[in-house]
């Protein structure tokens, strides 16, 4: 029984299921010599160009970067850093459309060269024995190395495995019609593809090295068999058969073993790499150079020129056709990558990345668009061309009626997207597409239920901190009220007669009212204003704790101009005490008496109007409170309203103060009043003189709006679906914008007040279109 | 007697045996609800009229109806008329099931921190008088946060196509084409 490596030296090798053989037309672009075009005008390069995730961007707009300077670094094993190609100024750093198939922009920073090349310090490796694997293996990943084959899997990640290795294979099938980079490769710079390749076997001390040239590349495989001759490297001659080059396939073809569904290389005791990689690694090694160039092939019968380019990672790709010299019979078509597994461009701008190994300018008609697709017809060409050993008609079957757990039955995962069974499809189904599509939608159903999954720990987690929240507050109250206990327990009597003789007043109080009721007037008047006067200390007390919060308010009631708010508020107070005492006529007359009255005042002596007018306010409403039915009071009051003008002048701080309660006041009543005409009326009035008053004094306006807007707010929310009260709230929105030039961030308050003020009232008028009908009727 | 005597004592014993198998393969919860509870998307958006996914979950187990789920979209629709045994029903309404995020345009917020109390998996941050604004990717685009806004400052927003989440569309019909 001879062994796997002595079967392959005797050159008996096996062969993979299924495999097409399509045209290769690879001598298009087949040349003796590398020629790189010149320097694009602008290299745009993806910060994202492997299979992984992005690194950090490390430059800025405008920073002069040298050839070979790391752009981004990378934070952790899935990331890979990009380098500066040419030395040049960074231009922007944004969004380009990116060589993936969707054609969306990408993450790209946009770099501008100067033309000089002028290389970063480098630190060339001299001696590889003084060397660790491990450093090596860093190196390789500073050096932004990921597989140039076409899958863009990051190199150091494959090399730093553990596994032990019993194959290196180097990949220099490259079985895909049309593309010829890797043989150019092999032919031009064989020296330094062997120098990576002792590299590698350097770092895996792998048992057997060989490396696997397709039968089509004469010229590369006599090079190679000549180079490795007398090494411990194996060049092997394998059959051509489309996809040969596939991992799996070449594993098959040289090994005989196959990779396990779902598995890796490494689970066949294989590791490889493609030629293009070695050669990164000797240049990342050897020569410290980062992996900024490659080769790529510019084919096709829509250039004149075929052949193979150094380009500079981020050329766009128009550049590189016009290099190639588009000829006439161009079609609109462009292929990054071969015919079988390449994606059309969307743009002729997409730069060329690290796995960019050809761009294909087809001419017209020289590829199947894949519009000509018909049913299938189950001829079953597609089984045999499966070099995966899948049913492609069933897979195609289940995709179409988006059978997604079908299809994964059917090992969906397991296709190459090699593109074999379209190739052979008589259908023309563009099959791999649906295979593509199918894969997709699978991946993000599974990445959304992870997010499920996320998302409902979350919510848990949030429920437990909100239960644990609540136990606490409840502890924290228990223990506080515990606290009190005993601390009126320490107390003791001392607490205990305090109660009780709160206890005794309150009786007392409650003995004294009923009997009152029969007292004589003069004895009851008294009562009543002392009460009243004990109500306004109270209240004078409470407003100075509030003074601070009202400054506004109070500022606003200095200026002469406040005094007409002011008024103007006094009267919308007294409607609506004639609302709440409105069973009581001659209360009601009381109020229109101070309503009368005021105005008249105001022009003398606003400050005292004001004084007067709020106390006036406050007193009607208390006696209407405290002596509703009772004639008397009503007398009795009229005499504090004739009274109280005289004494408020002394001391403008009340006075104020008496504005701000009246105004509260105010708010209250007009909850009270809901639904209630004539209050609404007065908020319309209020509305109306604020916008005037605006351009005389800003701050006013503004403090006037903030008013008014609290009212209609209120009055909003009474009488809902108002349809004024909707008015009054534009109205309000449009002064404050004009404040809003003068003093932004007030401004943007206001209107953010204004605007959840207009939320609200919509809602209400949503909620009851019939009320604000009738609503409107009666205004 | 005997007879009498053999067949008690099988009673017993069997009785024994159910006995024990009752405490042994004692079943903590109704499975039925945790299976359900997995096919729901868990953006506790609470559309479906119950407060959060798990809750709809039992109340579907308890015999609700099975298209209450805008979020799941007519998947889960499916999903939960398999695993039920039930015809799938189209849903509610003319749901939006395109996935979404909100987001908050951050010049206009006011900083009430009444978005954040409304968020059911803390996907917002931000404090007192403080602007907020969203963490994407932890966002399951519930909606829960629009309507406490009184600025009305917080979008729902699809979630922008990368080439990440970006799919292959391609027409899935293939037109008939007649062979002459």
């Amino acid at each position: 029984m001879l062994s796997i490596i002595e079967k392959i030296k005797k050159g008996r090798l096996h062969q993979f299921p299924g495999g097409v053989h399509p045209e290769g037309r690879k001598a298009i672009s087949v040349g003796s010599e590398i020629i790189s075009p010149d320097l694009p005008e602008c290299l745009y390069i993806p910060v994202k160009q492997h299979s992984g995730t992005a690194g950090k961007v490390m430059v800025n707009i405008g920073d002069y970067v040298l050839k070979g300077q790391p752009l981004t670094e990378s934070t952790n094993t899935n990331d890979l850093p990009v380098h500066a190609p040419t030395s040049g100024h960074i231009q922007a750093i944004d969004n380009h459309v990116g060589a993936h198939p969707s054609g969306l922009p990408e993450p790209t920073i946009a770099l501008r060269p100067d033309g000089k090349e002028q290389w970063i310090d480098r630190t060339p490796i001299d001696d590889l024995s003084n060397v660790s694997p491990t450093k090596l293996i860093r190196l390789i990943s500073e050096a932004g190395i990921s597989g140039l084959g076409g899958a863009g899997f990051p190199t150091h990640r494959k090399l730093s495995s553990g596994k032990a290795v019993e194959f290196l294979i180097i990949n220099g099938v490259e079985c895909e019609p049309y593309i010829t980079a890797d043989d150019t490769m092999m032919r031009l710079y064989p020296e330094q593809v062997i120098r990576g390749i002792q590299i590698l076997q350097y770092i895996l001390q792998p048992q057997h090295t060989i490396v696997a040239i397709e039968d089509n590349k004469p010229d590369a495989l006599s090079v190679f068999q000549a180079a490795t001759k007398n090494s411990d490297i194996l060049t092997v001659s394998i059959p051509t058969k489309y996809p040969a080059g596939g991992e799996k396939q070449l594993i098959q073809v040289l090994t005989g073993r196959e990779v396990p569904s779902g598995g890796l290389s490494m689970d066949a005791g294989v590791t490889m790499f493609n030629v293009g990689t070695c050669y990164a690694i000797e240049q990342a090694i050897d020569h410290g150079k980062p992996l900024t160039e490659r080769i790529v092939t510019i084919t096709g019968e829509g250039v004149n020129h075929p052949q193979n380019v150094w380009a500079l990672l981020g050329t766009p790709v128009y550049h590189l056709i016009n290099h190639a010299e588009p000829s006439k019979k161009r079609s609109n078509q462009m292929v990054m990558g071969g015919p079988m597994m390449g994606f059309a461009l969307k743009s002729e701008k997409t730069p060329v990345v690290k796995i960019t190994n050809c761009i294909l300018v087809p001419g017209e008609g020289e590829l199947n668009t894949g519009e000509d697709a018909r049913e299938c017809i189950r001829c079953s060409a597609c089984a045999d061309a499966c070099p995966a050993q899948l049913l492609p008609q069933q897979l195609y079957w289940h995709a179409k009626a988006q059978e997604w757990q079908k299809t994964q039955d059917y090992h969906l995962f397991d296709c190459i997207e090699c593109g074999a069974c379209a190739y052979v499809c008589p259908s023309e189904i563009p099959l791999v597409q649906y295979y593509r599509n199918a894969k997709q939608e699978i991946r993000s159903q599974e990445e959304e239920k992870l997010q499920a999954e996320h998302a409902k720990q979350r919510f848990e987690a949030r429920n437990q901190r909100l239960e644990r929240e609540k136990e606490a507050r409840l502890e924290k109250q228990r223990l506080a009220s515990e606290k009190r206990k005993q601390a009126m327990e320490a107390n003791g009597s001392d607490a205990k007669d305090k109660i009780a003789a709160a206890l005794a007043r309150v009786k007392a109080k409650q003995q004294d009212k009923p009997a009152s009721l029969e007292e004589n007037s003069a004895s009851n008047t008294s009562r009543v204003a002392d009460a009243i006067a004990r109500a306004k200390a109270k209240k004078l007390e409470q407003q100075t704790k509030t003074v601070a919060e009202q400054k506004d308010a109070n500022e606003s009631s200095q200026d002469p101009n406040k005094a007409r708010v002011a008024a103007a508020i006094a009267r919308a107070k007294a409607k609506k005490q004639a609302q709440a005492v409105s069973s009581d006529e001659l209360s009601t007359d009381n109020a229109s008496a101070i309503v009368s009255t005021i105005p008249s005042v105001s022009p003398e002596d606003e400050k005292k109007a004001r004084v007067a007018a709020a106390i006036a306010k406050a007193k009607a409403k208390k006696q209407a409170q405290a002596a509703s039915s009772d004639e008397l009071s009503t007398d009795n009051a009229s005499a504090i309203v004739s009274t109280t003008p005289s004494v408020s002048p002394e001391d403008e701080k009340k006075a104020r103060v008496a504005a701000a309660i009246a105004k509260a006041k105010a708010k209250k009543q007009a909850q009270a009043a809901s639904s209630d005409a004539l209050s609404s009326d007065a908020a319309q009035s209020r509305a109306k003189t604020a916008p005037s008053r605006s351009p005389e004094d800003e701050k006013k306006a503004r403090v006037a709006a903030a008013i008014a807007k609290a009212k209609a707010k209120k009055q909003a929310q009474a009488a809902s679906s108002d349809e004024s009260s909707t008015d009054n709230a534009s109205a309000i929105v449009s002064t404050t914008s004009s404040v809003s030039s003068e003093d932004e961030k007030k401004a943007r308050v206001a209107a953010a007040i204004a605007k959840a003020k207009a939320k609200k009232q919509g809602k209400n008028a949503d909620n009851k279109p019939t009320q604000g009908n009738t609503q409107e009727g009666s205004e | 007697m005997s007879a009498f005597l053999i067949i008690s004592l099988l009673a017993l014993i069997f009785g024994l045996i159910l006995g024990f198998a009752a405490i042994k393969f004692k079943v903590e919860s109704d499975p039925l609800v945790e299976q359900l509870d997995a096919i729901l998307p868990q953006t506790q958006c609470g559309q479906c009229g119950y407060p959060g996914c798990r809750p709809y979950a039992e109340a579907i187990a308890n015999g609700d109806d099975i298209n209450k789920c805008p979020p799941g979209g007519e998947a889960t629709v499916k999903e939960l008329a398999d695993l039920m045994g039930v015809e799938p029903k189209p849903l509610d309404e003319d749901a939006i099931t395109e996935k979404r995020v909100a987001y908050i345009r951050e010049d206009e917020c006011i900083g009430c921190t009444k978005c954040i109390q409304a968020c059911p998996v803390d996907a917002i941050i931000g404090a007192a008088k403080h602007m907020h604004t969203v963490i994407t990717s932890e966002c399951t685009g519930c909606d829960l946060c629009v309507e406490p806004c009184p600025v009305d400052c917080i979008d729902m927003l699809p979630v922008e196509e990368t080439s990440r989440n970006w799919r292959w569309k391609f027409d899935q019909s293939i037109p008939v084409v007649e062979i002459k």
